[in-house]
Parts: C-alpha cells; structure tokens; sequence
C-alpha cells in the first residue's frame, strides 16, 4: 500500500498541512541560524515546536486512521508532550542565559576594576 | 491529488532536512554553550518532524514509537544540560 491509494478527505488536508509544516520548519531554522543574539534566536525554533509539529501530527493522525479504517488518536500523545514540554525547555534555557550573562557581566567588571 | 501528496511529503522531508542542516552548522558555530543546547533542541525536533513524515510515506506505524521515544529524551537531554548551566550540577545533592 503506497500513499496513492489514500482517500481525497486525507490528501487534501495532508498536503496543505505538510506544505505549512515545511515552510514552517524552513522559516524558524533559519531565524535559528540568522538572527542576532540568543534571545531572538529562541524565537525560531518554537515555531517548529508548536506549528510544524501540529501539522504533521495531524497529518499522521489522518493517514494512520485512513490505514487503520477507524480513527486513530495515539499522536495526540507526542502533541501533548510538546506542547508540555516546550515552555519548560524554554524558560529553562532561558534562565541559563540570563544566569551565564550577569556572571560574566559580574567577572568583566570585576576584572576592570583590578586592571585599574 | 495523491501525486500532489507524494510531493507535498517530499517538500516537507526536504525543509526538515535542510533545517537540520541549518541547526548542525549553530550547533559547531554557536558562541555559546546555551546556543548550542538551543541547537541541540531543534535538531531533536526536526528529527522527530522526519520520522513522523517517514511514517506517513511508508505509511508503517512503528515510526510513531520512535518519534515518541525522542520527543521523551530529547526534552530529558535538554532540561538536565540547562540545569547544568544553570547550577553546575544536573542532580543537587
């Protein structure tokens, strides 16, 4: 079974969502590899986290069910594991870097003051 | 239509792809530790993104599994290397 015989009701949605899942992904590794400093570049990567895989979970949730001949609902367990997990990730590594940051804000003037 | 799935499914593996790509080159240039774990981050989820766009071509369902495992340990892996930063330490005693 390839995914030529899939019914209409599963491509249609299936190709809109991979597309907006691909652009998606697209846009946010390179908002990833382009911007600035670290606190614009967390913005890319959560596009990926919430609306890339979205989509192509829901995409999977269509196939599979289409496969399966009743709905199947597993993916909703990778959707509410991301969707949990990502804050946490965020707020963590962002308390990394505001940590990191006055540390060496702290050892820069410290070290000015010996020198002078 | 199901020939514009099958491309639609290409386009999707290919920007999964090139988005790893995009977060290897931050995970060796990054100045920074926390760059790098932010990498590291993304380049998990794309790989979760591609096992799940696998499975739709393949339209096998063991791919799910895998995708379940690495959004698991993925988010495991990243929180104890942040803790790391944050406190030196990944377990306090």
């Amino acid at each position: 079974m390839t995914t030529a015989t899939l019914p209409l009701w599963v491509t249609i949605p299936g190709t809109v969502l991979l597309v907006l899942a691909g652009v998606t992904t697209l846009i946010g590794s390179f908002g990833l590899l382009r911007l600035r400093d670290f606190f614009s570049r967390m913005h890319g990567p959560s596009m990926t986290n919430t609306v890339a895989a979205g989509a192509t979970l829901v995409t999977s949730m269509l196939v599979s069910s289409a496969i399966a001949g009743r709905p199947i609902i597993h993916e909703l367990l990778i959707t509410l594991f991301v969707s949990m997990s990502a804050p946490i990730t965020a707020i963590m590594l962002l308390q990394a870097a505001l940590y990191r940051n006055k540390a060496r804000h702290t050892r820069d003037v410290a070290a000015d003051g010996n020198s002078t | 239509m199901s020939a514009v799935f099958g491309y639609a499914l290409w386009f999707a593996q290919a920007c999964i792809a090139i988005a790893m790509l995009n977060g290897l080159v931050r995970l060796f240039i990054g100045p920074a530790a926390q760059d790098r774990i932010l990498a590291f981050d993304s380049l998990y989820m794309n790989g979760m993104l591609m096992l799940l766009t696998l499975g739709v071509s393949s339209m096998s369902t063991a791919y799910f599994d895998m995708a379940l495992l690495i959004a698991l340990f993925g988010f495991v892996g990243t929180v104890a290397l942040a803790r790391f930063l944050l406190r030196g330490e990944v377990i306090e005693p």
